[in-house]
């Protein structure tokens, strides 16, 4: 094994060495950098030529300067010195300072996109598996096919258009015209009847249900105007516990477990008192680093309830309790959030349009904690949305794919024959196994996805790697065009690596030569 | 067990002859039957088609004059501010049926014009990456031992450069069509170089590369006369995902005004130029997206289509019909006669993977035959 990754470590830094003279060819003869200084009439021409010249050693050539630039590059590799030295760009900013700038803000993107286009990808992928040749599945299979043909600069434009402009100006006087309401209730039970499908009967109650409830709630909703001050309230914090309570009950245990069943109600009575007691606190104090102790403390707190009420599979009360109070969490923090929405909609920056469409931060916002979340949110949402709609597509896919070959084994027909339930044999036979392909999938997908989402940070403004690497391309600036690439490459490698040996660790019929 | 045999014999790289005198399709015609059969394959290759007409008979192709009054660089005067005149009841194309930009070029001829260029770059993209990855990939598959290890080292490499660093190398030197799309093809066959390297490497060991090679069949023919027709399958269906990938690469390279270049035009660049004017001319805005989507979904679902009809796994149409009509059993009878293969295939799969789950009756069907599947 250790072999293995020594090998495979010395490959990759081959293919690094490789692949980054090659780019470092291509961009050196993609243009002059001294271009826009010789078309100037600047007396001191001269001297600038002379010092950007020095400063980008464009005297040497191309193939040699390729040294010299790695030469500062490979410092990079001895931790902690900070000696790292990508070169400097036309303004003569290092580069790393501008890439330590643009990861952090890329990296936002990309992780709240990736994670929940997999968790989103994955469960339809294995629902519309599960039933498979439905209307549920046609329909699914042929939006997936319709998201992965968007291009996602025209997702993003009207994203822009409608999400952002459109519904700023809706807030202004959150009013739903009624024939929106019944063209929106129909949509909803429309997908409801097809999600619970079953015999006519059912799907006609499920679709009289579905409408009149949707329609009940936006009306409830748009006589109050809830929308230019939203809150949960307690009342729907504690039935979307209980909800939630069920759902989780039912994947992780069975609704027979009642010993589960309890231990997740109990989590969702705690979580109600929890909302009172945080309130306060939240009110005067509120950090990071403190809504992620209350998480620990939380799934700390759901695992002892778990625990203690027992029943003869333990582990099930205590994963039902664990998801349970991570939803309640959720809905506490969602809730704390609402409740600032009104002053952050009215604040003098913001002047009532809360859904930005460029940048990642409304410039000299003051505030306090809850005051830049929901900022951060705001101008986080459009463009996450926009790469979850363009990667969901291949997760549900290849989830359905996977979860479909996994349903054919012998295992799963065994332990169907067992007389297992079929929940068991989904949740336990076959969900695990079909992620193991999607391990390594999502690997290399997210190495591949911190250096995509070029398109959508420059249709967004977001001040990541991807502008960093047009502005590098666009404008002859060599030496941020190959820092950013180094990341990606890096990052793409190394995922690379890490796909390969997730899938060996998880399977253990797929050796790996050493 | 005879509907088995029967059945390797449609798979791609079955035994060639089926045992039973039952007289046989070619693979060709399997695959060919399987493929008018999805329906959504079908109606994909009409619009596709009908895009392909319209946008080269509209404006015509290089000296080749067409229909439309307007070509994409004239600039009528502007009319009722460049609405679009298009009507659809009664059918009449008007003045302007898609409006015109800013300073009165007709979208319709602009669409048309792009379209071209955008479906000319695929085209040339997906066939040059599908050339240089079926080479790469079978080389390295075939010949194994230090080609494969330098040509796939090779690979990896090509695969982290960004096609934004090819395309701009391109953008700055010499602004020509064809030498984007060369570009964007040597950079993105890299997919394809990995899938036919897997596929060649399972075939080679197969029987008929052995008896081919006693017959004193040279490497080359062993490779391009006995191998590559049985990894065809996968090299069609991954040229199709090839393109529409192409495709929305082009169009988000000219978005960023790295793609095609002025005086010439494509459906991203024409998005491009019209983004600001989103909320006063819209039009200008929907034509060429609505293209690209169009193009680039009858795309997918034809390979949709095409990885259907080649992989015998994925069958399901006939099985369907037969379950639900209430004359079964004649039908499958018919059926099993006239598809040999895809009968006897499409039990296995259907009935074994899912159905069980809200039938158990079904189970037992499946499971006669459920090792025909793998």
């Amino acid at each position: 094994m250790l072999t293995y990754i020594t090998r495979r470590v010395l490959a990759s830094l081959m293919i690094l060495l490789g692949a980054s003279f090659i780019v470092y060819m291509l961009v050196a003869y993609s243009g002059d950098p001294l271009a826009e200084i010789r078309s100037t009439n600047s007396p001191s021409k001269e001297a600038q030529l002379q010092a950007r010249t020095e400063m980008l050693n464009l005297n040497v050539p191309p193939a040699l300067r390729y040294f010299l630039w790695l030469g500062g590059a490979a410092k990079c590799l001895v931790p902690f010195a900070g000696e790292c030295d990508l070169g400097v760009t036309l303004q003569n900013q290092p580069v790393t300072a501008a890439l330590s700038q643009a990861i952090p803000t890329t990296l936002q993107l990309v992780t709240t996109a990736a994670v929940l286009a997999i968790v989103l990808g994955i469960s339809i992928g294995i629902v519309t598996a599960l039933r498979q040749y439905s209307t549920l599945d046609y329909g699914v299979t042929f939006v997936s096919f319709l998201f992965f043909s968007l291009p996602v600069f025209w997702v993003a434009v009207l994203l822009k258009e409608f999400g952002a402009i459109g519904f700023n100006d809706f807030l202004r006087d959150p009013f739903i015209a009624t024939t929106t309401i019944v063209v929106v209730s129909l949509i909803a039970a429309l997908l409801w009847t097809v999600l619970l499908a079953g015999s006519w009967r059912r799907r006609l109650i499920t679709f009289a249900a579905a409408f009149a409830a949707t329609f009940a709630v936006m009306y409830f909703l748009s006589v109050t105007r809830w929308f230019s001050d939203p809150s949960l309230g307690v009342v729907v914090i504690g039935l979307t516990g209980v909800a939630i309570a069920f759902g989780a009950t039912t994947l992780f245990a069975g609704l027979r477990n009642r010993k589960a069943l309890y231990a997740s109600l109990t989590t969702v009575g705690l979580g109600v008192v929890a909302y009172f007691v945080l309130q306060p606190i939240f009110e005067s104090n509120a950090s990071l680093w403190l809504i992620l102790g209350l998480l620990v403390l939380s799934l700390g707190a759901a695992w002892g309830i778990g625990h203690a009420f027992g029943g003869y599979d333990r582990g099930q009360s205590r994963k039902a309790a664990m998801l349970t109070s991570f939803g309640m969490g959720a809905l506490v923090l969602l809730d704390q959030f609402m409740q600032h929405w009104a002053e952050y909609t009215t604040n003098s920056k913001v002047r009532g349009r809360p859904i930005a469409t460029i940048g990642a931060e409304t410039p000299n916002l003051n505030g306090d904690f809850w005051l830049t979340g929901i900022d951060k949110y705001t101008h986080l949402i459009l463009p996450t949305v926009a790469l979850i709609l363009i990667s969901l597509a291949s997760y549900t896919r290849y989830s359905r794919a996977s979860m479909l070959e996994v349903m054919g084994q012998d295992y799963v027909r065994t332990a169907r024959a067992k007389g297992l339930s079929e929940r068991v044999v989904v949740t336990r036979h076959a969900f695990r196994n079909a992620l193991i392909p999607l391990a390594t999938i999502v690997a290399i997908d997210i190495g591949a996805l911190i250096g995509g989402a070029v398109i959508t940070e420059s249709v967004f403004s977001f001040k990541g790697m991807g502008v960093l690497f047009l502005n590098g391309v666009r404008g002859i600036d060599p030496n941020p065009v190959m820092g950013v690439f180094l990341v990606t490459a890096i990052t793409a490698v190394v995922f690379n690596l890490l796909a390969d040996l997730t899938y060996s660790a998880l399977d253990p019929r797929v050796r790996v030569k050493a | 067990m005879t509907t088995l045999l029967e059945n390797t014999a449609g798979v791609p790289g079955g035994t060639p002859e089926a045992p039973e005198q039952v007289k046989g399709l070619s693979q060709g015609q399997i695959v060919r039957r399987r493929f008018f059969g999805h329906r959504a394959a079908v109606i994909s290759i009409v619009v596709l088609a009908l895009v392909v007409v319209l946008s080269i008979s509209a404006i015509g192709l290089g000296p080749i004059p067409g229909w439309w009054k307007y070509s994409y660089t004239q600039t009528p005067t502007l009319m009722d501010g460049g609405r679009p005149t298009l009507q659809l009841w009664p059918f009449s194309l008007g003045e302007h049926p898609f409006g015109q930009d800013r300073v009165g070029r007709d979208m319709f001829a602009m669409t048309m014009r792009g379209a071209q260029i955008s479906l000319f770059i695929m085209l040339l993209v997906g066939s040059l990456a599908a050339l240089v990855g079926v080479l790469i990939g079978a080389t390295s598959g075939f010949f194994r031992g230090k080609v494969e290890a330098v040509l796939m080292r090779f690979t990896d490499m090509i695969i982290i450069i960004p096609a934004l660093i090819a395309a701009s190398v391109v953008a700055r030197s010499a602004s020509s069509v064809v030498l984007l799309a060369v570009f964007l093809g040597l950079v993105s066959w890299t997919g394809m170089a990995r899938l036919v390297r897997g596929d060649f490497l399972t075939l080679r060991e197969r029987e008929f590369v052995d008896a081919a090679r006693l017959a004193g069949a040279s490497n080359s023919r062993i490779i391009f006369r006995h191998i590559l027709p049985n990894a065809v399958g996968v090299i069609t269906v991954n040229t199709t995902l090839l393109m529409s990938a192409a495709i929305l690469t082009e169009t988000a390279l000219s978005y960023v005004g790295l793609g095609v270049q002025n005086p010439d035009t494509s459906l991203g660049k024409l998005i491009s130029d019209n983004q600001a004017a989103f909320s006063t001319r819209p039009w200008l805005f929907w034509w060429p997206g609505l293209f690209i989507v169009v193009i680039c979904l009858t795309i997918n679902f034809i390979g949709d289509g095409l990885r259907d009809a080649f992989d015998p796994r994925q069958k399901k149409i006939v099985l369907r019909r037969v379950k639900e009509s209430p004359a079964s059993a004649e039908l499958r009878q018919s059926v099993d006669a006239r598809v040999p293969a895809t009968g006897a295939v499409s039990p296995a799969v259907s009935g074994g993977v899912v159905e069980p789950l809200d039938d158990p009756k079904d189970a037992g069907e499946g499971n006669d035959d459920v090792d025909g599947r793998r």
